[in-house]
């Protein structure tokens, strides 16, 4: 039944929030703002971690294809097709569920126990829409950009490997990554990253817009946020590999 | 004027108001009195529709709360401003931005005519112009109310709610909010609704005096009226404290 009333709650919070904003220029306001806080300051991490799971991707695949049977290039190979298939999209948006949907649900679930929620409602402000729609729209437009940035930099850490070890040579790495490339796992990970990014921003926003209490009740929102939506991008991620692949 | 006509909400099996029936006029500071627990802050709130009533009515200058669409309500909260108990100003925008913020959200003023409006309003309010652009968590617990008031009389309502107003205030900064309050009431005659437990503001301020007891409405009447009333459970909460009683002693 609990599961029920989430389901119910979640499609009518998104009912309110997906329609078209009351004052326009207030709306792209805050859009630039989420495109900053959630986009921009999310950088760092994603570049961070692509350019070491790169590197160890390469390292991995490498001990794992020591095998005369197996072209010199397949470590390249396998690098890009991990990054592009698997990591960019999917592990970065379960990183990225830890960053963006734990803030989302903890500014908003802060901004329902102080009142701020209610006192736009009482302005007679779509509250729903004025705080969530910004944050989905910024999130889903950044997505992108953030699992190409985190390709290319992926793909940097396995030339790295190869520029400063002796593990692989930079040749047989760069062969690998251009060996029988399909342009369509670019828009595969694409794809995917915009449905979780959804994912995690609406249901980060659902858990911060509905906690009652106080404090803890925001810190307890904010794990299930991030919980949930990891259960969930993992399971879209199953319904959309069968589907898309 | 707010009437409000038998008036039942219940939680489940718990009815917590039974039949509630008062008005609030317009040009006086119209408060909801009772101990916690007596049902104050669900009758504000159904006032203001956060709260689905059971069965009653509430109207709005003769607009039927329950009959209206959710747009409805929405046009009607650009009619109300209220005061939370904890101020509830937007904590990323400053003082400024938090007066200008329902301008920019319904009114066709320009920038300059907005920004006018916002300085006059917060001038009113004395908040010193050194506080302006200081964001809300930077300045004391009096000036964030006063600044709540500014917003919440910055598109001139016709109704003010306000949710305890001087809870966390030192005495002296209860005053000066109460006397604000009582200020703009006068001055733009606004139906204004009080919620509040603080004797000093009920006897500075209420004009019109509604004191709830388990859900029912156990009496009304004004601060003059209540020096003189016989009702006991009223004058067991009004004059718990033994300084409240010598001040009814005092006042005969």
């Amino acid at each position: 039944m609990r599961i029920l009333r989430h389901i119910g709650e979640y499609v009518l919070l998104m009912g309110r929030v997906l329609r078209i904003p009351d004052r326009q220029r207030m709306f792209w306001r805050q859009y630039s703002r989420e495109l900053e806080k959630q986009g921009l300051q999310s950088l760092p991490i994603v570049l961070i971690i692509s350019v070491f799971i790169g590197a160890i991707l390469t390292i991995q695949a490498k001990i794992n294809t020591e095998n005369p049977l197996l072209p010199t290039y397949t470590v390249g190979l396998l690098t890009r097709e991990t990054l592009l298939l698997e990591f960019s999209s999917t592990i970065l948006c379960l990183i990225l569920a830890g960053k963006v949907g734990s803030n989302i649900a903890s500014e908003i679930g802060s901004m329902r126990i102080t009142e701020q929620i209610d006192a736009l409602e009482i302005m007679g402000v779509n509250s729903a829409n004025y705080l969530i729609l910004p944050k989905i729209m910024a999130f889903v437009t950044m997505m992108p950009m953030l699992v190409i940035v985190s390709t290319t930099v992926g793909l940097l850490g396995g030339w790295a490997v190869g520029a400063f070890t002796d593990i692989i040579t930079i040749h047989d790495y760069l062969i690998g990554v251009q060996y029988a490339f399909n342009p369509y796992y670019v828009w595969y990970g694409i794809i995917k990253s915009l449905v979780f990014a959804f994912v995690i921003t609406s249901m980060s926003s659902y858990y911060g817009y509905y906690v009652r209490g106080g404090a803890l009740d925001v810190g307890r929102a904010s794990t299930d946020a991030v919980v949930n939506s990891n259960i969930m991008i993992l399971f879209l991620d199953l319904i959309l590999s069968k589907l898309l692949l | 004027m707010i009437e409000v006509k038998n008036v039942v909400k219940s939680f489940e099996d718990h009815v917590v108001l039974d039949h509630v029936s008062t008005t609030m006029r317009d040009g006086e500071v119209n408060m909801i009195i009772g101990q916690s627990g007596s049902g104050k802050t669900v009758l504000m709130k159904s006032m203001i529709g956060l709260h689905v009533v059971d069965s009653g009515q509430i109207l709005y200058d003769g607009r039927d709360l329950a009959e209206m669409r959710n747009k409805d309500i929405r046009m009607l909260h650009r009619e109300v401003g209220m005061l939370f108990q904890g101020s509830a100003l937007f904590d990323s925008m400053s003082v400024m931005e938090n007066v200008l913020f329902p301008m920019e959200m319904f009114s066709h003023m320009t920038k300059a005519q907005q920004l006018e409006r916002a300085k006059f309003c917060l001038q009113r309010v004395e908040i010193p112009e050194r506080v302006w652009h200081l964001m809300p968590s930077e300045i004391s617990g009096g000036q964030q109310k006063r600044v709540a008031i500014a917003r919440a009389i910055v598109l001139e309502p016709k109704y003010l709610f306000c949710d305890e107003p001087n809870s966390g205030l030192d005495p002296k900064t209860s005053l000066v909010i109460d006397a604000l309050i009582q200020d703009i009431t006068r001055e733009y005659n606004i139906c204004t609704v009080v919620n509040s437990h603080d004797m000093n503001s009920i006897m500075e301020i209420g004009d019109n005096i509604v004191f709830l007891k388990e859900g029912h409405k156990e009496w009304q009447g004004n601060r003059h009226e209540l020096f003189h009333c016989e009702n006991e459970a009223l004058n067991d909460f009004v004059f718990a404290s033994e300084l409240f009683k010598k001040v009814k002693v005092a006042n005969g």
